[in-house]
């Protein structure tokens, strides 16, 4: 079951990828107000959708290790912490890219840029702590203590940046997209998804390894 | 043997909180040379700033309040810092912890001192800003000083907390306001948006939600902060 | 039993400081604690004090575990280190009335007394900056009096004194001795300390040689420990 999954998880998941962006990027129609640029969403919106279930896993693997003191839950965290920081800088620049294309501008005050912005460069500090500190008691409930506290402000980073102004930017644009790119997106999302646990599972194992080394019996010797 | 071990219970939540704040603010005072140039060092960032933006004073005025929260957050990475530096110094720190000193005590201790020096900062900052800004303020004082209160309070909570971790890691000056800053953005929102109302005037009634949402983020970190800092000082 | 240690390691980075460390210490028993430099001994201590938590294994002290029953452990006992757990800017007076603002129960009327007894009463209000590192450890010798423990900690009490201070602190040991404590205490000075112990532990590259052992002729320790550190093995 293992080997199945370790065999099959990356062949769908890159499969599923091809076939997505195929769709995407020249079986879908081009967007009524956007054109074509409104393709990178196949790429961007699966990358941020990964990305924020990554930091909710890693939050909640904290939460877990706080309590119950579970290093495989610290090795989660540790590997969700990590490719948050991935698909979430992925997300960010594409939807910088999208921003300029679409409305003329890199960056705009928007909650979800903003808020995810917030989560990438925290936890950017989150692994810098992780490998800053070598007693593995402390870097667990300390950046234990680092997730949580990020995530915790992530209600208050929407409620700022809405009521901050600036461009108020419409939820997605439904209306003008049929049901083909729907389905396209769909197909990306859960594309990415698979890609994303399988990049865990491996993450997850080098981590896991580290710690049950790092908490193994020291080594026996006898006096010479 | 004076008192017999069953009877040894630790000091009341509220006389350990007192007895941490004391002694932190006694340390202060006995460094105030440090204290003194911390402060200049937020007049030489404000100052900083009006150099960077050039000579527009109408464009100064309009970013004041950014600029004043700037030179605080900046300045209090210095003096959080310092708050633990002297906590590691001959362990000093794993001295309370064993004596013991109840870690909600040692968190809300260091933290209201650290908002009181943070609001000081901000209360001289304020005067100075607005004369370089050229700023006509049109809010209240009693507006004012609450909005500077919760803007330090703000920043001292998991200033606090990640301050703590950061004396006892190795990179100390560049993890702390590594982990701070990020944490801080809606915070920071929030005050630069109630002192500008405050500085400009408020034709639409804003500042009681920017208000509230900095209450809200006091709310949710000093009780955050307070319930993790045990596990942060004693692993 | 005081000290009940079960299979315990504890690990710094890449590196084992303890490895399976299981041995008991009865109670009102003074236990020497030797080993070359690098061997444990400071770890140890800092662990019986439930400063430092295990990697692996149980530590138990007055019945209690380590790690889950602090505060009832540490009322109870107090510990000597390297680090003075004073703060510099602090004089020596203030740093003994902390003890005081936190421990409600200890009678800080005998501050005046024991100030006289460390030898300090003439620099009481001086900051302890400006001690020597001698002064310090005479200090850290008087707050360990005013706490008055049931669990005595010291690491190397005789370093960086006088001979006046190593005698004063001699001294202070065989009174707290009389108030029926159990004792550890680490020393390089082995004749010194075996003089004032009745049991011996030795410790070499973070294992355990000799476990807590009722010391018999006068010399044994010495001669012991001598034979343990010539023997190969464990570099």
């Amino acid at each position: 079951m293992k080997r199945a999954i370790d065999f099959g998880l990356p062949l769908l998941a890159i499969a599923g990828i091809v076939v997505g962006e195929i769709m995407g990027l020249w079986i879908a129609p081009a967007e009524r107000h956007m054109g074509d640029v409104y393709r990178i969403i196949y790429v961007h919106v699966p990358a941020a959708w990964v990305a924020l279930l990554s930091f909710l896993i890693a939050a909640a693997a904290s939460f877990t290790f706080l309590f119950k003191t579970s290093w495989a839950a610290d090795a989660l965290a540790e590997a969700a912490g990590e490719l948050g920081v991935l698909f979430g800088t992925v997300a960010y620049i594409l939807g910088a890219i999208w921003g300029k294309g679409t409305w003329g501008v890199w960056w705009t005050p928007d909650p979800k840029l903003t808020a995810m912005a917030i989560l990438v460069f925290g936890f950017a500090g989150y692994i810098a702590l992780r490998n800053l500190t070598e007693e593995p008691e402390r870097r667990a409930a300390w950046s234990a203590v680092v997730a949580i506290i990020l995530a915790a402000g992530i209600p208050i980073v929407w409620f700022a940046v809405r009521w901050w102004g600036g461009l108020h930017q419409n939820q997605s644009t439904r209306d003008s997209m049929n049901v083909f790119m729907g389905a396209t997106l769909g197909i990306n999302v859960l594309a990415f998804t698979l890609l994303f646990v399988w990049f865990l599972r491996m993450r997850y194992r080098v981590a896991k390894a580290k710690i049950d080394e790092e908490l193994s019996e020291p080594p026996e010797q006898e006096l010479a | 043997m004076t008192s017999s071990f069953a009877e040894r219970r630790p000091a009341s939540l509220v006389a350990g909180v007192r007895a941490v704040i004391n002694k932190d603010l006694l340390l202060e005072w006995r460094s105030r040379a440090r204290v003194n140039a911390t402060i200049f060092f937020a007049f030489l960032t404000l100052l900083l700033f009006l150099f960077a933006v050039g000579p527009d004073t109408h464009i100064m005025a309009q970013s004041a309040a950014g600029y004043l929260w700037l030179a605080v957050l900046l300045s209090s990475v210095l003096s959080l810092g310092e708050s633990f530096r002297m906590e590691a110094e001959n362990a000093a720190l794993e001295g309370l912890r064993l004596l013991p000193v109840d870690p909600k005590a040692m968190f809300l201790g260091k933290a209201i001192a650290n908002t009181l020096f943070l609001f000081l900062l901000a209360v001289i900052l304020v005067p100075v800003t607005v004369a370089m800004c050229g700023v006509e303020v049109q809010g209240s004082l009693m507006h004012g000083v609450a909005i500077l209160f919760l803007g330090a309070a703000a920043i001292s909570a998991p200033g606090t907390l990640y301050a703590a971790i950061a004396s006892q890691v190795r990179a100390r000056d560049v993890l702390l306001p590594l982990l701070l800053f990020p944490v801080l953005i809606p915070a920071i929102i929030g005050a630069v948006k109630a002192t500008k109302l405050l500085f400009a005037g408020d034709p639409m009634g804003d500042l009681g939600r920017w208000t509230a949402l900095l209450i809200f983020f006091n709310a949710t970190y000093w009780l955050l902060c307070l319930l993790l800092f045990g596990r942060v000082v004693e692993e | 039993m005081v000290v009940q240690l079960n299979n315990v390691s504890k690990r710094y980075g890449r590196r084992w400081a303890l490895v399976q460390l299981t041995f008991a210490i009865p109670e009102k028993s003074s236990v020497l604690l030797t080993g070359g430099n690098g061997a444990g001994k400071t770890t140890l201590l800092r662990m019986l004090a439930t400063s430092l938590k295990s990697t692996r294994g149980e530590v138990r002290i007055f019945d209690k575990l380590s790690g889950v029953d602090n505060d009832l452990i540490r009322p109870r006992l107090a510990l000597v280190t390297h680090d003075s757990h004073l703060y510099d800017d602090l004089s020596a007076e203030e740093n003994l009335s902390l003890v005081g603002h936190f421990l409600p129960w200890v009678d800080m009327r005998r501050m005046g007394d024991i100030l006289e007894r460390v030898g300090l009463a003439p620099r009481r209000a001086s900051a302890v900056r400006g001690f020597s590192a001698g002064m310090r450890r005479r200090l850290c010798m008087g707050r360990m009096l005013l706490v008055e423990p049931e669990l005595v900690l010291l690491d190397e009490p005789f370093g960086q004194l006088d001979p006046p201070g190593v005698a004063l602190v001699e001294e202070i040991i065989r009174e707290v001795q009389q108030k029926q404590v159990t004792l550890v205490m680490s020393t390089h000075d082995v004749e010194r300390g075996e003089a004032l112990c009745d049991h011996h532990l030795h410790l070499k590259s973070g294992r355990v040689l000799r476990a807590v052992e009722p010391l018999g002729e006068p010399g044994e320790a010495t001669r012991i420990a001598q034979e343990l550190e010539a023997r190969g093995g464990w570099h």
